[in-house]
């Protein structure tokens, strides 16, 4: 190995790229600390893409510094920045087989023949392509594809690995595998992994730690749980879960902030600073009680086997609960439904930031004591 | 009933084509070699079978080696200049560079021009005295030279304008295959440190050799079909220096109306042609990548 050592952390400060006046990546700093995976996540056009390619070094920065090992590889370039890269249409070489694409950079770096050989076999038995070796690419499934690219990856035996959406060309099944797959590899070689995708559920179930993207900027970066649980704004909070976090306006009421158009008080304390604000729950935190909470209407009943998703209205707002399929509710029907007081958000409904429990500001409304707080 | 039905239906829509084929190319093709078998008619006497009398005198004919000879180096040299021309103005247009419609346009203007018209362009280059060439040489201080009247010069001068107007022709299928390439496998190179030499040595060209091939079997057919700018610039001369097969073919049946040799030298042309594309198909196909 270099002399940057096997494990190189990943740090991006203050990283600009624009084009014209159009930043597509606006200013953002986040480490991805060495030998953990770490996702961009972010919907299409929200510059992870960008963020991958600067720090792969195959797009210029505007401003900002890409720091790998703790040096500075700003402008210089992709072979020197100790990267291997998996892009999302795997960019193999159509007229070359398999052996010879998974081996083109050693060959390129002129490494000698027997090491060669030795390498091939030792990745293709990882992969499980040893079988594969002398077919075209396009003689192959695109999951074996897949596993040519990720080949080609790791032979180059670099501590980082960059992938664009790798899984994205793959049907859901063979999805799930290469999940756990790419996974279990990333632990077992130590790499120091960047990942980029928009499935919010592939970032979850591999990521050490996710960079949600939106806009260019960095809405929140945080490990999967934290994500979840304490979102730092309305877009972490929309983006991350299916279905998506309920979302309701607030409008004061005696003793503090209730749903807009309803009269139970759910948010207790004095609140300064935005025009409006906006309570978040999420779908599974949502059980139907028969007395106390706030009263609905059932909308539309949709049935999933392992649950329901139930909509509802409350006061004119549209929420969706997730319900145990022995629940028996029907559309048209009224009734009142509960959170506890810890799984409840409040943002602000200006700059749609996270809002959290302190002195003055209570999320356990004056509500629960009718009773609807477990 | 409806596979008997399927099979007239496909008669039907082939015939056509086939109608127009036999008239026009293999009825043609097969009594040209079955002329060449026969003498010339003339006058009172009409043609008659003479075996392989013509053949015979054919490789004793002078002009016919001499004007062999002149095609065999025309192509020797115009197809492998003009497809490598071809290739580097294709590079060259499809990188970033300024202007860069532009000059494909420029590139490609040789070929929208008709043969005939070129060869009057470049009738002008080469006028000794007053030509381009020889005003610009001439102002250097380099005496007047006649391009197309040297018989040492004139053949070369005809391959100028041929390559001229053939590698902007090839340029265009080069830059289509080019574009074609993802530029990703680029990125992809660039990742492993490959340089660009290596990328083109190990990517760009093997990706690109269908259109190579495709491109050097229409600049053998038109290295032996073209002759308009023979016509127009030396009409073969001096001293046959520049002729080339399709012409004197052409000049035995139609100014020295000797039919059948005519024939011959056809049945020659494409003797020749069909050895090439053949050797050109069997040789490159097994290295040609289709995707």
């Amino acid at each position: 190995m270099t002399a940057m050592g096997r494990n190189a952390a990943i740090e991006v400060r203050d990283l600009r790229k624009a084009w014209g006046d159009q930043a597509a990546v606006d200013d953002i700093s986040f480490t991805a600390p060495a030998g953990e995976f770490t996702v961009l996540l972010g919907p299409s056009g929200c510059g992870k893409s960008t963020t991958l390619r600067l720090i792969a070094g195959l797009e210029d920065a505007t401003s900002g510094t890409v720091m790998i090992g703790g040096e500075t590889v700003t402008h210089k370039a992709p072979n020197e920045r100790q990267i291997a890269m998996v892009f999302q249409s795997y960019a193999l070489f159509p007229h070359l087989n398999v052996a010879e694409n998974i081996l083109f950079g050693l060959k390129v770096r002129g490494v000698p023949a027997a090491e060669r050989a030795e390498r091939l076999q030792r990745t293709a038995a990882l992969l499980g392509l040893d079988t594969l070796l002398d077919r075209r690419p396009s003689q192959i499934s695109g999951g074996q594809q897949q596993r040519v690219a990720l080949g080609r990856a790791i032979i180059a035996e670099k501590p980082i690995c960059l992938m664009d959406e790798p899984l994205s060309n793959l049907d859901a099944k063979l999805r799930h595998e290469m999940r756990i797959e790419l996974k279990s590899l990333q632990r077992k070689l130590g790499i120091t992994m960047v990942y980029v995708t928009h499935d919010q559920v592939e970032a979850i179930a591999m990521a050490d730690r996710i960079v949600v993207l939106n806009g260019g900027r960095i809405e929140q970066c945080a490990d999967p749980r934290t994500l979840y649980d304490c979102p730092a704004s309305v877009f972490v909070a929309r983006f991350i879960g299916t279905p998506p976090m309920n979302i309701l306006t607030l409008a004061p009421c005696p003793g503090g902030l209730a749903i807009a158009g309803d009269a139970t008080a759910l948010v207790a304390g004095d609140l300064k600073g935005a025009s409006y604000y906006q309570l978040g729950v999420r779908p599974e935190d949502i059980s139907i009680s028969e007395t106390g909470g706030v009263s609905a209407t059932v909308e539309q009943v949709e049935y999933l086997g392992s649950d329901l998703l139930v909509d509802c209205r409350i006061a004119g707002q549209p929420l969706v609960m997730r319900a145990s399929t022995q629940n028996a509710v029907r559309p048209g029907q009224s009734v009142r439904l509960t959170w506890s007081k810890q799984r409840q958000h409040l943002f602000n409904g200006d700059t749609g930031a996270r809002i959290d429990a302190h002195d003055g500001i209570s999320l356990s409304p004056s509500a629960e004591s009718g009773g609807s707080d477990p | 009933m409806t596979h008997r039905r399927e099979w007239i239906y496909a008669w039907l829509l082939l015939s056509p084509a086939l109608v127009l084929l036999f008239a026009f190319t293999h009825i043609p093709a097969i009594s040209t070699i079955w002329d060449s078998f026969f003498s010339t008619p003339r006058g009172i006497r009409p043609s008659k079978f003479v075996g392989l009398e013509n053949y015979e005198k054919l490789l004793m004919d002078d002009t016919f080696w001499q004007v062999f000879w002149n095609s065999i180096w025309y192509a020797v040299v115009t197809i492998p200049v003009s497809v490598a021309l071809a290739l580097l103005m294709a590079i060259w247009v499809d990188g970033k560079l300024s202007g860069r419609s532009f000059v494909r346009l420029a590139y490609f203007a040789p070929t929208v021009l008709p043969l005939i018209a070129v060869a009057n362009i470049w009738m002008f280059f080469y006028t000794p005295g007053f030509g381009l060439i020889d005003q610009i040489s001439g102002a250097l201080g380099y005496p007047s030279v006649n391009w197309l009247g040297n018989p040492e010069l004139a053949l070369g001068s005809i391959m100028v304008v041929s390559i001229w107007k053939e590698a902007g022709f090839f340029m265009i299928f080069y830059l289509a295959a080019l574009q074609s390439i993802p530029p990703v496998l680029r990125e992809a190179a660039a990742i492993e440190g490959a340089s660009r030499w290596t990328f083109f040595r190990r990517v760009t060209f093997p990706l690109l050799m269908p259109t190579t091939l495709f491109v050097s079997i229409n600049a053998v057919i038109n290295s032996f079909r073209m002759v308009d700018h023979v016509f127009v610039m030396t009409e073969g001369g001096p001293n046959n220096a520049s002729s080339l097969l399709l012409f004197y073919i052409y000049e035995t049946a139609f100014k020295f109306w000797d039919t059948a040799y005519a024939s011959t030298l056809t049945v020659v042309l494409l003797v020749l042609l069909s050895v090439i594309a053949l050797g050109q198909f069997l040789l490159l196909d097994k290295r040609v990548h289709y995707r």
